[in-house]
């Protein structure tokens, strides 16, 4: 999890994967067009996305697509999204039972 | 211009043999798949579907290719929405390879049908349906059990 978010705290990544997100599917060379980083910079970014598993590879004969692998993400949201709504509910009852309480 | 079409890779700590069974198996299945499961013999020029709680055909198909326990080829085309069904049929190719104490499950849907509605519609659903799965066999639940911070 920690090369999920290390490979999601830099602008230049998180703009590949808007790149893919807008079209998926793309191989190295479709992906420097219209960058303002070096092929070799963008390169490295891919292998840091790929091994945080947030851009999947496929080969199509010698070409080699990049696609935005999404669940990753997915499964931090269900991590700590969850659990702070749990902790909210329980701090909504925690609260029902103390008014409650003062009631009597 | 590519098909439409999306890779979603998850990686879950458990054997080939046991992700095979909950990737096959219709209890498991409704477990992590918000109560559908497959309705098939698994066998390659079978046909498939996907069965809803009350009965209803979700999806339908047919099996392409099946080498248990690494590879799941699907034919598949939607059921229930007239819109996604007219669209026809797309192909899900499901891989599974160990890595490691791991296995590498590898999704692939696509359609030969440009701005296919229908790649759009199950690509939003398999990120939930791969992370229910990837807690259940990992922690018996299918979503994450968490203590109340004091």
């Amino acid at each position: 999890m920690d090369a999920v978010f290390k490979a999601l705290a830099d602008a230049s990544r998180r703009e590949l994967l808007d790149r893919l997100r807008a079209e998926n599917g793309q191989t190295l060379n479709g992906l420097c067009v219209r960058l303002s980083m070096t092929r070799q910079a963008v390169s490295k970014h891919l292998a840091i996305l790929q091994e945080a598993n947030l851009v999947a590879t496929v080969w199509r004969g010698r070409e080699k697509l990049h696609y935005l692998n999404p669940v990753p993400i997915h499964e931090i949201g269900e991590r700590w999204i969850g659990k702070f709504e749990r902790s909210r509910l329980q701090a909504l009852s925690d609260m029902k039972k103390a008014l409650e309480a003062g009631d009597e | 211009m590519s098909k439409p079409k999306f890779v979603y890779v998850t990686f879950i700590r458990t054997t080939p043999d046991q992700l095979w069974s909950a990737l096959t198996s219709p209890d498991f299945t409704r477990k992590y798949w918000f109560g559908v499961h497959h309705e098939t013999d698994w066998k390659a020029g079978s046909p498939w579907q996907m069965v809803f709680p009350d009965g209803r055909i979700a999806d339908s198909g047919e099996i392409v290719e099946i080498d248990p326990p690494r590879l799941l080829v699907l034919k598949w085309r939607n059921e229930f929405r007239p819109e996604l069904k007219s669209e026809g049929y797309s192909q899900c190719t499901i891989e599974l390879e160990p890595v490691g104490e791991a296995v590498k499950l590898t999704i692939t849907h696509e359609m030969d049908h440009p701005g296919s509605k229908f790649i759009e519609a199950v690509s939003g659903g398999w990120p939930r349906i791969l992370s229910n799965l990837k807690s259940l066999l990992e922690t018996g639940e299918v979503v994450l059990k968490t203590k109340p911070e004091r």
